[in-house]
Order: structure tokens, then C-alpha cells, then sequence
């Protein structure tokens, strides 16, 4: 892999979605560049207990499987059909009426028609019905069935590894067929085999031991908290000691590492620790469970709980009554849908009350986390914040539904509603690319590394073209969002796209507007830049 | 090839049922042996099918929210979108099923000469599939004449309603014209739009041109080759009341007709025919989003090895003490 990306916008956005005249059972996969993501290295495998560990590279021709791979392979399918009867039921009644085929980010930016939802369903039917179907058994390739053989298995791969789980098509399909679930289970039989990719495996590596996927060692997350902290000084002339594993605390506070680890994800972590500063709240950080996000969910469901499991055992260790979790996208999914099943139940902590407002979050009540964007929200409803949107002003903002707050929670009105209290230029994109239609940053699950960096703006291409749209109509300069993959990754494909956009997390806005009691006049915002009009007024 | 087959195979079956019938008057095969062998395997496979999904069990709280979520109290839920109780999650099915709500709400993405993608209404999808399933049902009904000795009250209404334009005699009856073109719009849209003709298979063919021939045969009885119903119901009722009489005078199309009613039936339970059983069973539409509310159990939930507080202090105790961060075991160095 020599070649730089150098295609231009102009030459990504000649898009053919028209499939080829041959039929997809006769067009064998290829590996194009710039478009997967390197193997999972052997000694994170191992650090994981996970099968197979060794270096690999999809690119060589021998992936270095085990001899019974294919053995392995449909066994583990078999259980499979029997413990998840969404995935039973999703092989077996898709009818093929198309519904979902434009919908995927991935296809409408790159047009490989493989990357139709139904279609990357399709390449793992096939097998399914050959080994698991009468019909099957008895017509095969009249029945589009097809035997696992190596090229299938890498054709499998490489659109596995080219699907975010981020539910659109789920949205649109009459019977709820969620390429995610089928997704997620795929990724599960790949690492059966020890196919996982490096950028998660070295994550998910990272967080089992060192408790985060960044790697931040317990002293470097203090000394990067207290670097925030000076910032916020300089910016607001108030000096914040939060506190780390602490006991007795109120409330555990969970954030996805990304915050701590770059910018504009440490603008977000500048606004938490401001706001919870500014209302005095018995929290504290953790830094054993100092993630949030989880990507061994992209691994297997076994390696999701093995991380997520430390949340609950920290908020029990520390004696917390409830936990507050920040701004992530796929560490909500999992908070939301699967922690309480996996690790709970969270019997040892109480419902969670807001000790500003008062406000009970009955709709957490068994698991006993509250989303940061509920807890703002809430805050700003009953008038406990002086904020002054105008701090904001420079900006005009849009607001990036992200995948899994949308899809797999719903939850929309809550930033919107905190947004609006905290800037006054606000812009909805199109209605059709927002809200549970919402587009994908194009590099979720996992997908957020520098070797796939093609497929990664391709995949943000849609999403591209709804801000390029709102940037024309009303000059908007910044997307915010709840998401720290996509702080990450929208960085650089606004940078490709629409170049003059930036990118923010809901709480760096609410920083800039907090007024804190006792701050200086503020001149800068949380990024150090001077704020138009403001150092001249008064 | 996949559509040639299609056509090919429903053509043989009518041959078979016609030469059968016509020509080694095998009425008894076709009228009686058939149909009976056929609705045992609709119900047996139908049965199967079903509890072969239900005995999987749902392990984890997967709704697709398509909607406001239920949190803070004055912010208003979505309730048919993100349902988060049983009710609500009826709400839901109920559109999902008796109006294809989802499909409803289908849209169109398109490439500007620009290089931009808008998305449009696109309501094609819906529209046929809404006149197919539900003309279908009617034409399902209108059969109970056959099956019951007096006529239920529901069916001299649809009888009216369904042939409210008095046209030609026997009256035409709007359900089967558009039962017909509605199933000959969705074959058509799989020919002619390419992402759709290119993930279809013979699967998706097949029944569709077994159904236009049900369709055709139907009519072609009804308005063309004029069968004796007296003597189809006769055969309807003893086949109903397990005393199957083969009556004279009954057409070698009424046979073919029967005959590719029975395939379909026999093919029902094979087929992705069983997304009518399998959308109710399915899990990110009939659960409430109500998991941070109330513990989801997966039944196969088991233990897994995790890094443990204890062992993460072992391994950075001497970082966390210089940076001030309390730690449980002061003064031990490597865990010992």
C-alpha cells in the first residue's frame, strides 16, 4: 500500500449507482485501496483471549485461518440462529423490494452495489440458505445459495467492514430488517476466526487494560484534565479541581476517552467540567472506567460486556447513586440497550434525581444512567442556568443527529432543545437527512482510521452534502454534535467536503454560553479564540 | 434467466394441471389429493416456520427508534415511532402492518447533474403494495361464498362495493383488475429498476408470476370461460366437510386455477412469503423502548472474564498515588 488518496472531491462525487450487467455472484470482490482497514495485530488478539492471534493483512492472499475454518465459521452461524431470533428471522423474510437499497450512506456515496443493505445482507444469505435452507440444499446457485469457500469469506469481509451498524436501513424496511444485527453478528463469526481489524482491536486492547480505547494511562488523564482546566481558567478566570475515583460521590461520570484525547472533542470535556463546576455537584471521574464508548461491541457481544462491565462495577466500588454519561454515539447504544441486560441489574444505586432541579429520570430508572443532553436539557427547562447565547453568536450552527442517540434511543429534541437555548443561530439541515433519517459520519464502528480514508469520505459523502446545503442557504460555519467518533472523523471529511465548516459537541457550545458566578469578563471562547465584539463592548 | 424460469415453471404447472386434467382425467388428483396435501403443508410449514423463530430467543432490547424517545416530561414522544409500552408498541404494529407505514415514508435518492443527492417522495412501492395485499384479501373473502352454505353477511358488500361499476356481464369486479396490475407493477419494477433487478432472484419472480396466473386463470373463468360455480362449490364443501366429491361438468381451468392455488400454498412456508408470519416476530418493531426503564433479560446471558478494578490498580498503583488519585491498597507495590 504505497499510493497517497489523492482523488478530489470533484472525482469522488462522480457517482454511478447503476449496477454492473453481471450478477453479483459472478463479480469476485476486490480489494481496493484506500477502502478496508488494516488486520488486527496478534498481540492485541491475545491480550483479548480472543482465537487465532497472529499478524495478518487483508491485502495478502493467505490470511493464515485455521484449518477447520469453515467448520468454525457455519458452527458458529448455527449457534447464532439459534440465540438471536433477530438474525434467524433477517435471513429468512426479506423480500427484496428494494426499500432499503438507496438508504446507505456507503452506497449512495460510493455506488458499489454491494453496499446496498439488502444486498450486503444478500452475501450472507447466500451462505445461510446453502447450509441452513432445503430450498438451498437442493437448487443451490438457482437459489442463490453458495458454499463458503475463501473468496466468499473475503467478499463477506470486506462489506462487513464496510457497514457502520448505523440502522438507517433499518428505518425504511417494512419488517425492521437492521443490517446492524446482521452486521454485528458477521463481525462476530469473523473474529471466530481472528479476523478483526487493528483499529479495533488495538482499542478494545487498550480499554480491557489500561481502561480506555486511547490509552491514557491514569496520570495522563488527570494532567490532560487539569490542561483543560487551564484553559478554562485562562478563558473564564475560575480555576476547577474535579475529582478522580473518588468515593462517596454523588454521581459517576462516564465520558468516551476521545474527549480527553483531541480537539474538538476536549472543547466538549472544557463544557462538562464548566457546567458541573458551575452547579457544584458531587461528581466524580473515574479513570478505570474512563470509557464510555465501546468498541468491543464491534467485536462480539462477549467483548462488549467484557468492557462495559466496569462501569457498573466502578459506580459500585465508589458508591455512587447514579452515573451521568457525556457525548458518544455507540456508547449510548450500548448504555441504552444492552449495559442493564449484560452487566445489571444496578440495584445498588438508587434511581437518578437531579440534585439541581429535582427532576427524577424515571426513564432510567432500572438502569440508572442519564444522558448528559436529558440532564442539560432538564437544567435549562427549570431556569437553573444563566447562559448568554450571544457568546455563540460567531457561530452558525447546524446539528448532526448522530446514529445511534437517533436510531437506537431517540434521542432528538433534548440537544435540540439545549442548542437552541445556547446559540441563536440555528439551521436544520434537510428533513430527510436528519432526526432518524440522519446520515452516518461515514467512519462509525471502528471504521475511523487512516488507510481506509476513501471509503471513510465517501461513506461521509451524503452527510458532506446536507451541510454543504445549509452552508449555502444560511452560511452555516459549524456542525454540532452529540457524538465524539464523529468529532473525530467530521473534522476531516468537512475538511474534504465543505472546508469552511467546523465541528463541535453540544457542551462546548453550552460552555461558551455558561455565565459562571465569579468569571471574568469572557473574551475567548473555549477554543482560545477571541469572540467577535466582545473584548470592545462595555 | 431467473425470469424466464419464473414464467417457464408456472407455465408447466399449468400444463401439468391442464393435461392432467384434460387429457388422463386425473380430476380426483387435482380437485381432491392436491389441494388437501397442499394445506397440510401451508399449515404444518406455517406452524413450523413460526416456531422455529419463536424458540430463538430475543437477548437484547434492539427497537429501531423512529422518533422522539419517552424522557423528560414536557418534551413530546414520538409514541407510534419509539414506542415505550405494550400499547404504544400495538400503535406501532398496527401501522407497520395494516398500512405498511414504513414503506409509506419510503423516499427516492437521487444524483443531481450537480453531483448533489436529494432525496424525494417515493410512493410507487407503497402504493402497490398496499392495492396487492389488500385486493388480495378481498378476493380471498369473495372465495367464502364457495366454502360456506349460505353466504356471510360481509360478502354481499364487498360483492357490491366490489363491483360498483356494473361493468360487463358478469359484472367486473375491481379487486382482481387491480389485484392483476398491481402484482404486474411489482413484477415490472423489478425488471426495470436496476438496483431492484439486480438483487432479485428467482425467489422473488416466481411468486409474483404464480400469483398473475392465479389471477388470470380466475378471471378467465370468471369472465371468458364461464365454469359452473354450483358445481366448484359442491367440490369446495366436500373437500371442507372431508367428504370430497368430484362433480361433473367442471372446466379443466377451474383445475389449473386450483392447482396453482395449491402450489402456492405448499411453496408459502418455503418461501419469503413468511414475512406475513415473521413481522410480527420481529424484534427492532414489536419492542418497546423502554430498556433504561425496565432489565431486559436475555436467557443466555453468562459470566465473562473482565480486568478488575483490583487488577488495574496492581498494574498503575504507583502512577495513580503520584497523581494524587486514591487508590485501595496504599503502600503495596506490584500487587504485592
Amino acid at each position: 500500500m504505497a499510493s497517497k488518496f489523492s482523488a478530489t472531491p470533484e472525482e469522488l462525487s462522480k457517482i454511478d449507482h447503476n449496477p454492473p450487467k453481471k450478477g453479483w455472484m459472478d463479480t469476485p470482490v476486490e480489494f481496493k485501496e484506500h477502502t478496508f482497514c488494516w488486520g488486527a495485530k496478534g498481540k492485541n488478539l491475545a491480550a483479548l483471549e480472543l482465537p487465532n492471534a497472529r499478524d495478518w493483512s487483508p491485502a495478502d492472499e493467505d490470511w493464515k485461518l485455521p484449518e477447520n475454518w469453515q467448520k468454525i465459521f457455519l458452527d458458529g452461524m448455527k449457534e447464532r440462529l439459534g440465540k438471536y431470533r433477530s438474525f434467524r428471522l433477517f435471513m429468512d423474510i426479506c423480500v427484496r423490494c428494494g426499500a432499503c437499497a438507496d438508504k446507505c450512506h456507503f452506497f449512495i456515496g460510493g455506488g458499489d452495489p454491494k453496499n446496498m443493505p439488502v444486498l450486503r445482507a444478500e452475501l450472507l444469505r447466500s451462505i445461510y440458505r446453502r447450509y441452513f435452507t432445503v430450498s438451498g440444499r437442493m437448487f443451490g446457485r438457482a437459489a442463490r445459495a453458495r458454499d463458503l469457500t475463501i473468496d466468499v469469506l473475503k467478499e463477506l469481509w470486506y462489506y462487513y467492514y464496510q457497514c457502520t451498524e448505523c440502522r438507517r436501513c433499518s428505518v425504511f424496511c417494512p419488517y425492521g430488517i437492521d443490517q446492524a444485527e446482521i452486521t454485528i453478528i458477521g463481525r462476530e463469526l469473523f473474529n471466530l476466526l481472528g479476523l478483526n481489524i487493528e483499529w479495533i482491536a488495538g482499542p478494545v486492547a487498550n480499554c480491557y487494560r489500561v481502561g480506555n480505547h486511547v490509552g491514557l494511562e491514569p496520570h495522563t488523564i488527570t494532567s490532560s484534565v487539569e490542561f483543560f482546566c487551564d484553559d478554562i481558567e485562562d478563558v473564564t478566570g475560575i480555576r476547577i479541581n474535579p475529582t478522580f475515583n473518588r468515593k462517596g460521590a454523588e454521581i459517576l461520570f462516564v465520558a468516551p476517552s476521545g474527549d480527553l484525547f483531541a480537539d474538538p472533542g476536549t472543547y466538549t470535556a472544557m463544557g462538562y467540567l464548566m457546567l458541573f463546576h458551575e452547579l457544584g455537584l458531587d461528581y466524580t471521574w473515574s479513570t478505570y472506567a474512563s470509557e464510555g464508548g465501546n468498541f468491543g461491541f464491534f467485536t462480539s457481544n462477549e467483548m462488549g460486556k467484557r468492557l462495559n462491565a466496569k462501569i457498573y462495577a466502578e459506580a459500585k466500588r465508589l458508591g455512587v447513586k447514579w452515573i451521568l454519561g457525556g457525548e458518544c454515539g455507540h456508547m449510548w447504544r450500548v448504555l441504552h440497550q444492552y449495559m442493564d441486560t449484560w452487566n445489571g441489574p444496578a440495584d445498588f444505586m438508587e434511581v437518578p434525581v437531579s440534585p439541581i432541579t429535582g427532576t427524577r429520570f424515571e426513564n432510567a430508572k432500572s438502569t440508572k444512567m442519564v444522558h448528559i443532553a436529558e440532564f442539560t436539557a432538564d437544567l435549562i427547562k427549570h431556569g437553573k442556568l444563566k447562559l448568554d447565547p450571544s457568546r455563540n453568536n460567531h457561530l452558525n450552527v447546524t446539528w448532526h443527529d448522530s446514529c445511534n442517540p437517533s436510531r437506537a434511543m431517540g434521542l432528538l429534541d433534548e440537544p435540540r432543545y439545549v442548542l437552541k437555548s445556547v446559540c441563536n443561530n440555528f439551521y436544520e439541515m434537510p428533513e430527510n437527512t436528519i432526526r432518524e433519517k440522519t446520515f452516518c459520519c461515514g467512519s462509525g464502528t471502528g471504521l475511523n482510521a487512516s488507510e481506509n480514508i476513501e471509503l471513510r469520505m465517501r461513506g461521509g459523502f451524503p452527510r458532506a452534502n446536507a451541510v454543504k446545503h445549509v452552508r449555502d442557504a444560511h452560511g452555516v460555519n459549524m456542525m454540532s454534535c452529540i457524538c465524539a467518533i464523529d468529532r473525530a472523523t467530521l473534522k476531516a471529511l468537512m475538511e474534504y467536503w465543505v472546508p469552511d465548516v467546523e465541528i463541535s459537541g453540544l457542551h462546548e457550545l453550552v460552555g461558551n454560553a455558561l455565565i459562571m458566578k465569579g468569571e471574568k469578563e469572557r473574551t475567548l471562547d473555549l477554543r482560545l479564540v477571541p469572540l467577535p465584539g466582545k473584548a470592545a463592548k462595555e | 434467466m431467473r425470469i424466464l424460469f419464473s414464467f417457464i415453471a408456472v407455465l408447466a404447472l399449468v400444463l401439468i394441471a391442464y393435461a392432467g386434467v384434460k387429457t388422463a382425467n386425473l380430476q380426483f388428483l387435482f380437485g381432491v389429493v392436491v389441494p388437501y396435501a397442499a394445506i397440510a403443508l401451508f399449515i404444518c410449514g406455517f406452524i413450523y416456520r413460526v416456531v422455529k423463530w419463536g424458540s430463538s430467543p430475543v437477548p437484547f432490547c434492539i427497537p429501531t427508534t423512529r422518533g422522539q424517545q419517552k424522557s423528560l416530561p414536557w418534551i413530546a414522544q414520538n409514541k407510534l415511532g419509539n414506542p415505550s409500552n405494550t400499547m404504544e408498541v400495538i400503535g406501532r404494529m398496527f401501522l407497520e402492518v395494516f398500512l405498511f407505514r414504513s414503506l409509506f415514508l419510503n423516499t427516492k435518492t437521487e444524483m443531481t447533474s450537480s453531483n448533489r443527492v436529494v432525496y424525494g417522495s417515493e410512493k410507487f412501492l407503497w402504493l402497490a403494495s398496499i392495492t396487492f395485499h389488500y385486493t388480495f384479501l378481498i378476493v380471498l373473502l369473495r372465495h367464502t361464498e364457495f366454502f360456506v352454505p349460505t353466504a356471510p353477511f360481509f360478502l354481499d358488500i364487498i360483492k357490491s362495493v366490489d363491483g360498483f361499476f356494473e361493468i360487463g356481464l358478469p359484472r367486473l369486479f375491481l379487486t382482481g383488475a387491480v389485484l392483476l396490475a398491481s402484482t404486474a407493477y411489482l413484477f415490472a419494477r423489478r425488471l426495470y429498476i436496476p438496483q431492484v433487478r439486480y438483487i432479485s432472484l428467482a425467489a422473488d419472480y416466481f411468486p409474483l408470476v404464480l400469483i398473475i396466473g392465479i389471477a388470470i386463470t380466475g378471471m378467465l373463468m370468471r369472465y371468458v370461460y364461464l365454469t359452473d360455480l354450483v358445481s366448484v362449490k359442491v367440490l369446495a364443501l366436500g373437500l371442507l366437510s372431508f367428504k370430497p366429491v368430484i362433480p361433473e361438468g367442471i372446466g379443466p381451468i377451474f383445475y389449473v386455477h386450483l392447482f396453482l392455488v395449491s402450489v402456492l400454498l405448499a411453496y408459502f412456508p418455503l418461501s419469503k412469503l413468511m414475512h406475513m408470519g415473521g413481522v410480527f416476530l420481529s424484534p427492532t418493531l414489536n419492542m418497546a423502548n423502554d430498556s433504561r426503564m425496565t432489565r431486559h433479560i436475555n436467557p443466555w446471558n453468562y459470566p465473562v472474564h473482565v480486568h478488575t478494578y483490583e487488577e488495574y490498580e496492581d498494574d498503575f498503583r504507583e502512577k495513580m498515588i503520584g497523581a494524587g488519585i486514591p487508590v485501595e491498597k496504599e503502600g503495596v507495590v506490584n500487587g504485592k
